[in-house]
């Protein structure tokens, strides 16, 4: 017990337990809620979508947070995860018909898919620094979207046939398009669900919690306050650097295979700016480098659209304003000074229990 | 300082807005009540996703206007069958979709419109299946819409049948040689037609001699893609697009001298509406089309007067096909003979059952009306129509 007061003042031990705390708190409502059937069909429908945000969000953060780079082609990584994903949820169709297995299956090929795009791409781009990475990421992005949008991938008693540009191979009786050029995906089992989601959200906190307070992530972000400084004192900054980029990218495809499982059709153009900049919003949102703030943020602004469905075509106009008011907030003095008169009364009460330990 | 008067003014922003809406919401509850009383719980309680907002919007909110057109006319006749529609956007997203169906579902709706876009009808096909929710869709074309369930039934022809009967139509009219094809790489609608398209021009001895494509977000410019049917030589492009790029690309052939014929399908439908498009260019463009707003029977006269009255506007044929899917609705639920304080389950149940056995007849079909196949098709056929000084012409 004494342990944990010990871990809960400390600013990295308070951070952990937030967000665990958080997650575990939602999941646990959420479930007991569910399980009175309390819980309207449009929010059942978004729990899932909440997850994988989540998932998105924490894994950006790690680049844009902790290591300082500017990534604009996130959502690309989720392309990645979902569509390698799916295809190894259909190969392990009848191999593996427990589908909670064939999830984690799945989402495991997708983070890996994920990571080696993440190699190809962080290899020579993170050479570059500033608005240059912001650039080259932006157009990964696309690239991503357009590769997918001229690959045939099916599947049939011979194995997996792959085409590109044209569908160059014809399918046997029985056989199946998988991913079909423009068309997308379509007829995917939808196996994620809102525990599989929890749990998935549960370990990327951890890893990259831990990976914060590790060795490698202190070296990390001296690497984002300043390179030269971290030059000098011996860290590889290539290294660290690909490996924070590698990571979050293997999150953002685990991710990915989690949201793509969760509906019937996807289509690549689903993956694009637009979604890279939501993720790069919710980021902002939470608070650069703050993993819990990226998780309410995630949650928030996912629901937020849903719930304005009252107000019609209003929703579009208020959502816009309350992001603004909420950045406002975020950056204004009034949290600073609601920050700081809660810091002033937790440190009141800890010299007060340090007397009367005294 | 700075910070608390930019807060303090988007505060009153939001103040703002909300007072704004409030009225609105207020007010549109009070319409909504009056349907209520009017209907008083013996209302059939329909429900659709669309796009209402996005680049697609312009399909979306003629479906909307559609249906409430139709339900309105429905209840003012004041038979057994009364109607309330419920629309929600999906902003032609399939994510956004099953939160729209989902939103519909906790409204309780009884019979589901299905979703007015392809992608986000495949992407509820299976929620509708899953809950048991009769669905007719008016324009969601892909086959994947049908395919693999029981409850979905279409009202548009789909996108195969459109590429076939495209290719029939060039071939059997002698209307070109040489083909060159634009179309919208990234697109359901778009590729859908153009694969079956090109299978039967395979068939038929046509010679395709360019394929060209675009893409979301590069739409406005086509020079590339004209020039390159033209310097394949083609005398003839088939345009398996919406009428908005299509709009640009005969404007844009106009300015490079390039005159072929032009042949588009049921997207093509609504060029002539286009803003700032010269009608003129559309001269000869020849498009399949379930719907012509210019025609004189009576139905098709009366549909338009009242849809140019209350929305301003002419309709398209995507109105239409919602128009008929609600009458379609009345007639299946008359000759079921259900009431509206069955379930969902039920409704759906005499549905499947009612509508293989029914024929239609509606603004969209030919004089033998409109039947469906068990697996949900609809057996119409497109017409062929030839634009003549502004004005469709049928083209046989």
């Amino acid at each position: 017990m004494q342990k944990l007061k010990k871990y809960a003042a400390s600013k990295a031990g308070r951070d952990t337990l937030i967000s665990f705390g958080i997650v575990i708190i939602a999941f646990a409502v959420m479930q007991v809620l569910r399980s009175f059937g309390m819980v309207s069909s449009l929010l059942e429908s978004l729990l899932v979508p909440i997850c994988a945000y989540v998932v998105m969000a924490v894994s950006l953060n790690l680049t844009v947070g902790i290591l300082g780079e500017l990534s604009l082609g996130h959502a690309g990584f989720m392309s990645v995860g979902a569509f390698s994903g799916i295809v190894a949820a259909t190969c392990l169709n009848d191999l593996v018909p427990f589908a909670p297995l064939r999830l984690a299956l799945a989402i495991v090929v997708g983070g890996i898919c994920a990571a080696i795009a993440g190699v190809i791409i962080g290899v020579p781009v993170l050479r570059l620094k500033g608005d240059y990475l912001a650039i080259v990421t932006l157009a990964f992005g696309e690239i991503i979207k357009n590769i997918v949008n001229v690959l045939y991938i099916g599947l049939d008693s011979a194995g997996l046939h792959f085409g590109l540009l044209q569908q160059g191979f014809t399918l046997e009786e029985g056989g199946e398009m998988i991913i079909n050029g423009p068309m997308g995906v379509s007829g995917v089992s939808r196996i994620s669900t809102f525990t599989s989601g929890f749990v998935l959200v549960l370990i990327t906190l951890f890893l990259v919690l831990n990976l914060i307070n590790s060795r490698s992530g202190r070296a990390i972000m001296a690497v984002r306050d300043n390179k030269i400084a971290a030059d000098s004192i011996g860290i590889s900054t290539t290294s660290y650097k690909l490996m924070a980029f590698v990571i979050s990218a293997a999150f953002a495809g685990m991710a990915g295979t989690l949201y793509g499982l969760n509906y019937t059709t996807v289509t690549a153009t689903k993956f694009d700016f637009n979604t890279s900049i939501l993720i790069l919003v919710f980021v902002v949102l939470g608070g650069l480098g703050n993993i819990w703030g990226s998780i309410i943020a995630a949650a928030l602004l996912t629901v937020l659209p849903e719930v304005l469905r009252e107000v019609g075509d209003f929703r579009m106009l208020i959502y816009a304003i309350l992001l603004i008011v909420m950045m406002l907030f975020n950056n204004s003095s009034l949290k600073a000074r609601i920050l700081e008169k809660r810091g002033m009364k937790q440190m009141e009460k800890a010299e007060r229990s340090g007397k009367e330990g005294a | 300082m700075k910070k608390s008067l930019s807060m303090l003014l988007a505060g009153a922003m939001l103040v703002s807005v909300l007072a704004g809406c409030g009225g609105n919401t207020s007010s549109s509850s009070e319409t909504g009540s009056t349907d209520e009383s009017t209907a008083s719980g013996t209302a059939f309680k329909v429900g659709g996703t669309a796009p209402l907002t996005g680049t697609a919007a312009i399909y979306g909110n003629a479906v909307k206007n559609g249906a409430e057109l139709a339900a309105e006319e429905i209840n003012a006749e004041g038979g057994d069958i009364q109607f309330e529609v419920v629309f929600e956007d999906d902003e032609n997203n399939t994510e956004k979709a099953v939160s729209a169906y989902n939103a519909l579902k906790d409204e309780g709706i009884q019979l589901s419109l299905g979703a007015v876009t392809s992608k986000p009808g495949e992407a509820i096909a299976p929620l509708l299946e899953e809950d048991h929710i009769f669905a007719l869709t008016p324009s969601a074309s892909s086959p994947a819409n049908i395919e693999n369930n029981d409850v979905v039934f279409q009202m548009c022809f789909s996108d195969p049948n459109q590429g076939l009967a495209s290719a029939d139509y060039i071939a059997d009219q002698q209307l070109g040689t040489k083909i060159g094809i634009i179309y919208k790489s990234d697109d359901v609608y778009s590729t859908g037609i153009l694969e079956q398209f090109k299978a039967e021009a395979q068939t038929k001895g046509l010679e395709i001699v360019a394929e060209e494509s675009f893409m979301d977000g590069m739409d406005t410019d086509f020079s590339v893609q004209l020039n390159a049917c033209k310097s394949a030589g083609a005398d003839l492009l088939f345009l398996p697009i919406y009428y908005t790029p299509a709009s640009l690309i005969l404007t844009q052939a106009n300015q490079m001298g390039y005159a072929p014929k032009f042949f588009g399908v049921d997207g093509m439908d609504g060029i002539l509406t286009v803003e700032n498009f010269d009608t003129a260019l559309a001269e000869g463009v020849m498009l399949l089309t379930p719907f012509n707003a210019d025609a004189t029977d009576e139905a098709t006269v009366n549909f338009v007067t009242k849809y140019e009255e209350k929305y301003d506007e002419t309709p398209n044929q995507f109105a239409a096909d919602a128009y008929d899917c609600m009458y379609a609705y009345k007639l299946a639920l008359e000759t079921a003979g259900c009431t509206p304080d069955m379930s969902a389950s039920d409704l759906c149940d005499a549905m499947i059952e009612t509508f293989p056995t029914i024929t239609f007849t509606g603004l969209t079909g030919d004089g033998a009306g409109i039947t469906w196949d068990s697996d949900g098709a609809v057996s119409k056929s497109p017409k062929g129509m030839i634009i003549e000084n502004g004005a469709y012409v049928g083209m046989d």
